[in-house]
């Protein structure tokens, strides 16, 4: 085989830097977020050479699911290695699986983070107060289920009178 | 372990049913009568055709021809559809758009929920997610229908056209025969028929709070998990499919 045209194999040894190159994409809606902080990078491994990255979709018809597939594969590819990544649908994703630093960063960013739902439907209606990332007040109004994505629901300050995304339980 | 040719035709109808409601959807984009509208529409369709994405994939894999999901949504002629009639009805108004959405949302809340159990281990994947993305969707209409019931007389006036038009169509959501009995008996989706109380619970409440009279239909229409569609189908298609009749095969 051509050495030009070989790409360094690593050895097995390097799965922490295959994630580690995985786990720094970011979200091309939301850039704060890297896939590891949304919780939606389940796993890498080395198999037979390949560093084999699987990733699950945060909502059914999420339009940036390729896209970030596409950039994890790449970010393995510059990292040196022979890469893959895969679709796993089960168990689904859930806003419980933000890390706790994604929490943060979303609401420094500008967006009420999700709160603990566990995995009860109910819980996901239950009574929830949206604190506005800007001032902090309770006082807030949802204006709209949906927002400019589909995991996101439009509230609105009614203390600074702002608008903001909330970042939707699921 | 059930009939490919039943497991083929159930996951066709449920594709069918999402794809075509979420087609549906879509075409209130730029047209919502308020900009978070004009937003959450398109958004429920996303919901709608990543579902439907899913379910296509896995049927392609069920019939081992080597059809994938653009084969089924494009390429197939209007008799080949299975959704129900309903979801086909031209949109309407939104208070039309609303309630059918509504409809097809407390049906598919209690389908998903008994789906997560499902013995096609596939299905209770995509069931998983679907579960509680319908939630908000029951949530989002039965907000938009009690509002309109119990709002103006023009809106409630609309509201309750909506329904004589739309419930002789509730009934093909139940409808059962030999290929929901064989998904039944093979653990692999509940009959319908099951799901109905569930379904007229959660209409019965949000039709008082509109103060709605729960509509009568004397004469249900059904067909089209035969494939037998009404006339709006045929524009549909014409909508959805011209891109892959006027360029086959292309690709982006």
């Amino acid at each position: 085989m051509s050495v030009a045209l070989t790409r360094e194999r690593p050895a097995g040894g390097d799965v922490a830097r295959a994630f580690a190159a995985a786990a720094a994409v970011v979200d091309p809606e939301i850039p704060v977020l890297t896939v590891a902080d949304l919780g939606i990078l389940r796993s890498v491994a080395l198999e037979d050479g390949v560093a084999v990255a699987r990733l699950t979709p945060t909502y059914s018809g999420c339009p940036a699911v390729l896209a970030i597939e596409l950039a994890v594969e790449a970010a393995l590819l510059e990292a040196g290695f022979a890469a893959r990544v895969e679709r796993q649908l089960s168990p689904a994703w859930t806003t419980d699986w933000i890390t706790e630093d994604g929490r943060a960063k979303l609401l420094a960013y500008g967006i009420a983070p999700p709160e603990k739902a566990g995995r009860s439907i109910r819980a996901l209606f239950g009574e929830i107060e949206v604190a506005c990332p800007r001032c902090g007040s309770t006082d807030t109004a949802r204006l709209s289920e949906f927002g400019s994505t589909a995991c996101k629901a439009l509230y609105r300050c009614r203390r600074c009178a702002e608008p903001f995304d909330h970042f939707k339980c699921i | 372990m059930a009939d490919g040719a039943a497991h083929l035709a159930f996951l066709l109808r449920l594709a069918d049913d999402h794809l075509i409601l979420g087609h549906r959807l879509s075409e209130w984009c730029g047209h919502a009568p308020m900009l978070e509208e004009d937003l959450a529409m398109p958004n429920m369709a996303l919901d709608l055709i990543g579902q439907a994405r899913a379910l296509y994939d896995h049927a392609g894999l069920v019939e081992g021809k080597g059809r994938g999901e653009d084969d089924f949504a494009y390429l197939r002629r209007e008799r080949d559809y299975l959704n129900c009639l309903m979801v086909e009805r031209e949109n309407g108004d939104f208070a039309h758009t609303m309630l059918r959405q509504l409809y097809f949302a407390a049906f598919m809340q209690p389908f998903w929920q008994a789906m997560t159990a499902s013995s096609d281990p596939t299905l209770a994947a995509i069931a998983g997610k679907a579960v509680k993305e319908v939630a908000y969707h029951v949530r989002h209409a039965g907000e938009w229908v009690i509002r309109l019931g119990d709002g103006t007389e023009e809106s409630a006036g609309r509201l309750r056209a909506a329904a004589e038009e739309l419930a002789p169509y509730a009934d093909e959501l139940f409808e059962g025969d030999r290929v929901t009995a064989e998904m039944a008996a093979a653990g692999i989706a509940p009959e319908p028929s099951a799901l109905r109380p569930s379904f007229e619970a959660t209409l019965a409440g949000i039709f008082a709070e509109a103060r709605l009279a729960a509509p009568q239909a004397p004469f249900p229409i059904a067909g089209g998990r035969q494939g037998r569609h009404s006339e709006a189908m045929g524009h549909l298609l014409a909508e959805l499919q011209h891109m892959q009749l006027r360029y086959p095969g292309a690709v982006w």
